[in-house]
């Protein structure tokens, strides 16, 4: 398991679509921060939206948990996003490209988890989701095995 | 909602060039914001009669999955109301994230910057105005 520094860990609020540019801002400061490049920047901001954007759509409202992570030579950011809302029935449905239970493209999830190194679901009917991506700054290689 | 126009309520400015509308998207737009647009957009073609609807993203450093929907919603309905829509200015990193997010938007039509979608409509709304005047026998 990586090695946290929980004292710069942050946590931000998800309740409104001001919060949403907001947490695309932050994870963008702590990206750049960390050393990452544009292109690995944007698609861990892009992510986030999207993971946002659900917490907000499907969960409620929630909050997001900034993490900065060190691992060897190579440093990485996780982004908890936590609600306590409805929870999801189907994982694996929700994970379908295309398949969308709000207005939107059915991209949120499935298309999150390409553009990070490391995704997880933890969600139950009636007690909330939490997603949880990582990505590391460098070297490593997405993990692309379903694309 | 007393303006004729509400396009303030977006602090999104919407341009006319001739018969082509000009919006430029900067920094963060929040989705009520980007829904907005869309509205005004539609409503500003009808009331200019616009034929040509450009929309410059060269300041936008993420688009998700909303945003690209939108966007294409926007080309969609300015296509019903007669008007062509091209996408300007997509950063690399923002096309490359799109492509990896599964998010392809075909039907949308782009160009690299608000020049080359100029030239992209003004071409297609005025085919041989240049080319007619060959000299001919």
């Amino acid at each position: 398991m990586p090695a946290s520094d929980p004292a710069v860990e942050t946590s931000l609020p998800i309740r409104s679509d001001a919060d949403l540019a907001w947490v695309r801002q932050q994870v963008r400061q702590s990206a750049a921060n960390l050393g990452f490049g544009l292109v690995q920047q944007t698609k861990l901001v892009t992510a986030a939206s999207e993971l946002a954007r659900n917490t907000l759509v499907h969960g409620g409202g929630g909050h997001v948990e900034v993490t900065p992570l060190t691992r060897g030579l190579t440093r990485g950011l996780r982004l908890s996003f936590v609600d306590s809302g409805p929870g999801i029935r189907d994982v694996e449905l929700a994970m379908t490209d295309g398949y969308s239970s709000g207005s939107g493209l059915g991209l949120g999830l499935s298309g999150a988890k390409r553009l990070v190194d490391e995704f997880e679901i933890d969600t139950e009917p009636g007690r909330g989701t939490t997603v949880t991506v990582i990505a590391w700054t460098t070297g490593v290689p997405a993990a692309r095995s379903e694309v | 909602m007393t303006a004729p126009y509400p396009v303030h309520a977006t602090g999104v400015p919407v341009l006319a060039l001739g018969e082509t509308l000009l919006v430029s998207l900067q920094g963060e737009l929040h989705d009520g914001m980007a829904e907005q647009l869309q509205q005004d957009i539609s409503h500003r073609i009808a009331d200019s009669g616009a034929n040509g609807v450009i929309i410059d993203i060269s300041g936008v450093e993420v688009v998700d999955s909303f945003l690209g929907r939108i966007l294409a919603e926007i080309a969609a309905s300015a296509s019903l109301l007669a008007a062509r829509t091209v996408v300007a200015g997509m950063r690399p990193a923002v096309a490359i994230t799109l492509v990896e997010l599964g998010l392809t938007l075909p039907g949308l039509t782009t160009a690299l910057d608000v020049d080359r979608a100029l030239e992209l409509l003004t071409r297609r709304s005025t085919p041989s105005a240049s080319d007619g005047r060959e000299k001919g026998t």
